[in-house]
């Protein structure tokens, strides 16, 4: 077990956990952002650098701080170590100019987005970033192209966070895409068009933490705000079953998994239950999802509704006969 | 109890003879109607004549069109998401091949709805517009027999592609953008 301090909140756990894993125990309060560590997925993290944080005293046998700000998710924790999070200015200066950076290239698209309402970098940018642009080049740009039947990429917002490849060589049996090219010119992509039909390819949207992998069957269909989500399950011979069903009205518009407070899924699903089954009758509703209170997804929408009814003209005049 | 001192406690007693001809009653209440004839009118002839309209004034929406001719509105949900009275529907759809010079982005709004009944004119759409698609202008509200006439589809919100049908926002425009927080 080893003893750190986190924005001065002490909590003991055990050896090998990362900064990141320990903070995230603390609280979402001292919590940093990441945007490509993914705990369901081995060897995830260390592409994007939002998690950085400041080591102000490195253990207790050897108390020198570290000398940069190091990325919280791939380090592990030592006895006594002593973390500043969001009460070091270095770290955050440091994180708005990695906001800045991963915004260089993504397209201002939000209102036109699928991602928008529960996009990982709009929260980001949000929480951390300038509210400004100092560049005015254009933007890297790319074709949309469809991964799948059911998928599309839109390589243009891809902040190259590579979850989907993880999840691609660890989920699935036999990984078809991948990053292609180096450095600036590095794209997702799979060369063969609709190559990617794997049962448990959908998960990648879900990990997805920006707008580049989207659900093409709730392409366009509505935002996320003005869906409804609820849990419901059903018997899978593939996966758990066990899902997030976002109605608009009576109609299933999309299904997704469960996500945590920290935006990753519990358990991945197949292709078969979030692409195909989206009907209420397919599934076994067990009731509304708890949003929380600060979520664009939380507006509009009223527990114990009752709707009043609606008379027209035609109704009202039969009532008088 | 008495709130004000503006009441007056009804006199029921009966009317003498004089009275009861009413033709006293009558006279001074013709003084009173021949003034008026000579006084300034307090009403005026619209639509003829149309009173002053502050630059603060929210009336009746407009989507407007960029100087290309396409929609604004790309159907991203914000001015339905912060009106505080939920008057606005959207139902967005993506634009086909050959429709480019009627939209500007890939996708659009199929179905823009006000339901003007339910709408305060608070003018918060405008201000969450990010495409600078919707605004309030000057016009007033039409009354109207039927409730469901009040339901304002994209055939009345949207302005014209030609430059006579377009419709002017730059009084409500320039305010709006004075009273905007700076940018940093």
């Amino acid at each position: 077990m080893a003893k750190v301090t986190i924005d001065g909140i002490e909590i003991e756990v055990p050896d090998g956990t990362t900064i990141l894993q320990a903070a995230r125990m603390i609280g979402p309060s001292v919590a940093p952002p990441a945007m490509c560590f993914y705990t369901k997925l081995k060897t995830s993290g260390g592409y994007c650098r939002t998690c950085l944080v400041e080591v102000t005293k490195g253990s207790d046998k050897d108390p020198r701080p570290m000398p940069k700000l190091v990325i919280s998710c791939r380090t592990t924790v030592m006895d006594g170590m002593v973390v500043t999070n969001q009460l070091s200015p270095r770290v955050l200066d440091a994180r708005a100019g990695i906001v800045e950076f991963l915004l260089l290239n993504h397209p201002l698209d939000c209102p036109i987005c699928d991602q928008a309402g529960e996009c990982h970098l709009q929260d980001l940018s949000y929480e951390n970033g300038n509210y400004t642009t100092r560049t005015d080049f254009e933007r890297r740009t790319f074709e949309k192209i469809d991964i799948g039947d059911f998928i599309q990429l839109h390589m243009t917002r891809c902040i190259l966070c590579y979850r989907c490849v993880k999840v691609a060589e660890q989920i699935t049996d036999g990984r078809v895409h991948g990053v292609l090219n180096r450095g600036d010119l590095s794209e997702i992509s799979t060369y063969i068009k609709e190559a990617i039909d794997n049962d448990f390819s959908g998960n990648m949207i879900d990990v997805c933490p920006v707008g580049a992998l989207t659900d093409k069957t709730f392409r366009f269909k509505s935002r996320v705000w003005f869906t409804k989500p609820v849990d419901a399950h059903r018997d899978c011979d593939k996966c758990s079953g066990k899902v997030v069903l976002w109605y608009k009205g009576e109609e299933v518009l999309r299904v997704t998994g469960r996500k945590d407070e920290w935006g990753e899924v519990d358990e991945f699903i197949c292709n078969t239950c979030r692409f195909e089954k989206k009907h209420t009758a397919d599934w076994s509703i067990e009731g509304v999802r708890n949003i929380s209170r600060h979520s664009v997804i939380s507006a509009n929408k009223y527990k114990n509704l009752v709707k009043p009814n609606e008379f027209h003209l035609n109704d009202i005049k039969a009532i008088t006969e | 109890m008495q709130l004000t001192n503006r009441s007056k406690v009804i006199n029921k007693k009966k009317l003498n003879w004089v009275e009861s001809l009413y033709l006293p009653a009558i006279f001074s209440g013709m003084i009173i109607t021949i003034k008026h004839f000579f006084k300034k009118a307090a009403t005026t002839r619209y639509p003829e004549e149309k009173r002053y309209i502050a630059p603060v004034y929210r009336g009746v929406h407009v989507l407007k069109r960029n100087d290309k001719g396409q929609e604004n509105c790309t159907a991203c949900g914000l001015c339905a998401v912060s009106c505080p009275a939920e008057a606005i529907t959207i139902v967005a759809a993506e634009r086909q091949k050959g429709e480019e010079h009627l939209y500007k982005k890939e996708k659009y709004a199929a179905m823009y709805e006000i339901n003007m009944l339910r709408c305060i004119f608070c003018g918060i759409c405008e201000e969450a517009c990010p495409e600078d698609s919707i605004y309030l202008t000057d016009r007033i509200l039409p009354s109207n027999y039927q409730r469901n006439n009040f339901i304002y589809g994209k055939d009345l919100l949207v302005e014209g592609i030609k430059p006579e049908e377009r419709i002017d926002i730059g009084v409500r425009k320039k305010h709006y953008e004075m009273n905007e927080k700076p940018r940093v």
